[in-house]
């Protein structure tokens, strides 16, 4: 492999890493608050869909994002009421949210667009557009790192280095802060917390909320940046991925972003090389694609480390009367 | 004593739900711009008012009756099985292995060593997650899920490469031999006016001894009475010598098994080649039909049925109704899943009270 085709390599993986950094760091915040959420998927169609289709009729991206951000926001709701104020199974609400998504986005679609569960092709004013960051131009013809810096670290969408920052903005948040030590409090002991005078249905429906922004911002990324429109199931299977990282990242942010890059560097190696000759045995490519699940097996099975979920997730808070 | 009388807890209570995610969808439809009772009625007219939508709503049936029992005996040792579609994916693989192997002399031969095939091959894709969940405590529902990507990688894999015809593009095996094919309704009974292509066929009846298999086992044998005790509490049935390494295992084995002889209505009664979906989302509607019938075997018939009538039903609805999608489907489901599963305590705790009240009054 050459060095330019491992930079067109990092810089695809780097695009389809994004997509679920963000949904893994949304699953972060639900999962660590101690509600588990296996709707991930769900939420980031169901944003897609409307981020495309407002992009599309007001022509204006950021209001196609903000409508992303708030119908994720409203099946994120969902899931809490579901789950926090009714105490139901959150497995089970999860997999409901990712049937409504499913089938909403293409009734919904075809209703208002008639074109068979897609959206029609966006516009330049409707897609994020990659930004070139200050002298990549200029320093394009230094060698090794010139190319670095302008085809792998400039020239993406700024979802993307949105996606980049929010790691360790969770990390300060999760923390550094009175709000995350409460947050992660309440995942692993919520009566405690609910001992120490704050609301455990509170903080759990603002991690929830968190979520639903995270994966709203992902399904956006997905229909208005990394392509030019809404087709059904575009989400194809992003959020177990990211599911299946943040077990692998066992709940911390950093570790987060370098389990999506893997997974992103994974499917980015599929996609470009359709054979893979590894000591000489041809990989075959479905097996790049179950990659990121089999090595979430193998972790979950605690072969190489032990992944411990938060203590409290799953289980709905009673309070003792 | 009950809060409620029984009745109201596997009669009324999922009828309530099922209302409301009946009138969701029907709202749904209402945005569209259609009549949500014109379309519920060529709903039931073309899933139960010919002999032909019975065949369709009759093969439907028996792939969820099926994943639905599936999904209702793990739910009994307090599992979720969310691996019915891997489970189902990999019983179709046992089928094809089976029919393409052995030279069957005739079709009730075939149709034992498909069954035998199918279940093995489901249940050792539920061994896996049910081996790691006993010994090593990972969470069921997370590696179910993640096996169910595995498997369809696997294969599509398997028919690419291994089973594909040779000069075909179509990622499919070759077509069984006809020595294999079932008998459908037409060949049973062709005086019911059932027409010669339909998919309605023997493993219908199959499906009905499983859910009497599924009913004896729970109710009637040690095993049933052990894995429901470790469903009920754990540590009492740990308590009562009950091994749960043992509950763990045998409940999902079964459960994988039951998912995966769906295949012998799909792959083997209908397309008689193993294709690169072959489940087409049956495993997730097990779920769905499970928490609607309670995890009883008569519930289960009883909601998968229904959810038989949905998809004939959504198929016609289509055709009739262009403006709902067949997609509209995928939302009644989500919404049944949702208000019987997740928001189940949104109508069982009014109702409770309601009934409270009305004992204390009389």
């Amino acid at each position: 492999m050459d060095f330019a085709t491992l930079i067109q390599l990092l810089d695809s993986s780097i695009r389809l890493a994004t997509p679920l950094l963000l949904a893994c760091l949304a699953g972060l915040y639900s999962e660590r608050a101690g509600i588990f959420d296996i709707g991930l998927e769900g939420k980031i169609l169901i944003s897609a869909f409307f981020s495309a289709s407002i992009a599309f009729t007001t022509g204006n991206v950021w209001l196609g994002l903000l409508a992303g951000i708030a119908s994720s926001m409203v099946f994120a709701l969902l899931h809490g009421v579901a789950s926090i104020t009714f105490r139901g199974n959150q497995l089970i609400s999860g997999v409901a949210i990712n049937f409504l998504a499913a089938g909403m986005t293409v009734v919904v679609s075809d209703s208002w667009f008639s074109l068979g569960g897609r959206t029609p092709q966006l516009e330049t004013s409707g897609r994020f557009q990659n930004i070139t960051l200050p002298f990549a131009e200029q320093l394009q013809g230094v060698p090794i790192l010139g190319p670095i810096y302008h085809d792998l670290i400039s020239g993406h969408s700024i979802l993307v280095y949105a996606a980049f920052l929010i790691v360790p903005l969770t990390w300060w948040l999760l923390y550094r802060t009175r709000f995350g030590l409460r947050l992660r409090a309440v995942g692993e002991n919520p009566a405690a917390v609910d001992t120490a005078g704050i609301s455990v249905v509170r903080m759990r429906f603002t991690a929830v909320l968190i979520c639903g922004v995270l994966c709203g911002i992902a399904g956006a990324y997905l229909s208005t940046s990394l392509s030019a429109g809404f087709v059904r199931e575009m989400s194809a299977g992003r959020g177990f991925i990211a599911l299946a990282a943040l077990i692998f990242a066992k709940w911390r942010p950093w570790y987060a972003l370098m389990a999506c890059l893997l997974f992103g560097l994974l499917d980015a190696t599929g996609s470009l090389f359709q054979n893979i000759r590894l000591l000489g045995i041809s990989v075959p490519v479905q097996f790049m694609q179950a990659l990121p699940y089999i090595l979430t097996v193998v972790i979950l099975a605690g072969f190489v480390g032990k992944a411990i979920p938060p203590r409290a997730g799953g289980e709905p808070y009673v309070k003792e009367r | 004593m009950d809060k409620m009388p029984r009745w109201a807890d596997v009669a009324l209570i999922p009828f309530i739900n099922l209302l409301l995610a009946l009138v969701v969808s029907g709202l749904v439809v209402l945005y569209i711009g259609e009549s949500p009772l014109e379309a519920m009625a060529i709903m039931v007219r073309g899933s139960v008012g010919s002999a032909y939508g019975w065949g369709y709503t009759l093969y439907y049936a028996t792939n969820f009756i099926f994943t639905g029992l599936a999904v209702a005996v793990a739910f009994h040792a307090r599992m979720f099985n969310i691996g019915g579609e891997g489970q189902a994916a990999l019983g179709g693989l046992g089928v094809a292995v089976v029919c393409l192997s052995i030279p069957w002399p005739h079709w009730s031969l075939a149709l034992i060593g498909a069954i035998v095939g199918a279940a093995a091959f489901g249940a050792a894709w539920a061994a896996i997650p049910a081996y790691l969940q006993a010994k090593r405590g990972s969470h069921i529902v997370i590696t179910t899920i993640m096996f169910n990507f595995i498997a369809s990688a696997l294969l599509v894999y398997l028919l690419v490469n291994v089973f594909r015809v040779p000069g075909s593009m179509a990622p499919e095996t070759a077509r069984f031999a006809e020595a294999t094919h079932l008998p459908n309704a037409y060949d049973v009974a062709p005086w019911l006016g059932f027409s010669r292509s339909t998919p309605l066929n023997v493993s219908f009846v199959v499906a009905l001894l499983a859910c009497i298999g599924v009913w004896l086992l729970i109710w009637k044998t040690r095993l049933g009475y052990e894995i429901r005790a470790y469903g009920h509490s754990q540590s009492a049935a740990v308590y009562a010598g009950i091994n749960p390494v043992r509950i763990i295992m045998i409940s999902m084995l079964i459960s994988g098994g039951l998912s995966g002889m769906m295949a012998i209505n799909g792959v083997m009664g209908e397309a008689e080649r193993l294709v690169i979906d072959p489940v087409q989302g049956a495993g997730f509607v097990g779920i769905a039909v499970a928490l609607m019938g309670r995890s009883h075997p008569i519930g289960v018939f009883l909601a998968a049925l229904l959810f038989g009538m949905l998809y004939q039903g959504g198929a016609e609805l289509e055709f009739e109704m262009p403006a709902v999608s067949r997609e509209m489907l995928l939302v009644i489901q989500a919404l049944v899943i949702l208000f019987t599963g997740a928001l189940d305590n949104m109508v069982r705790t009014p109702v409770e009270r309601l009934f409270l009240a009305m004992r204390k009054g009389s």
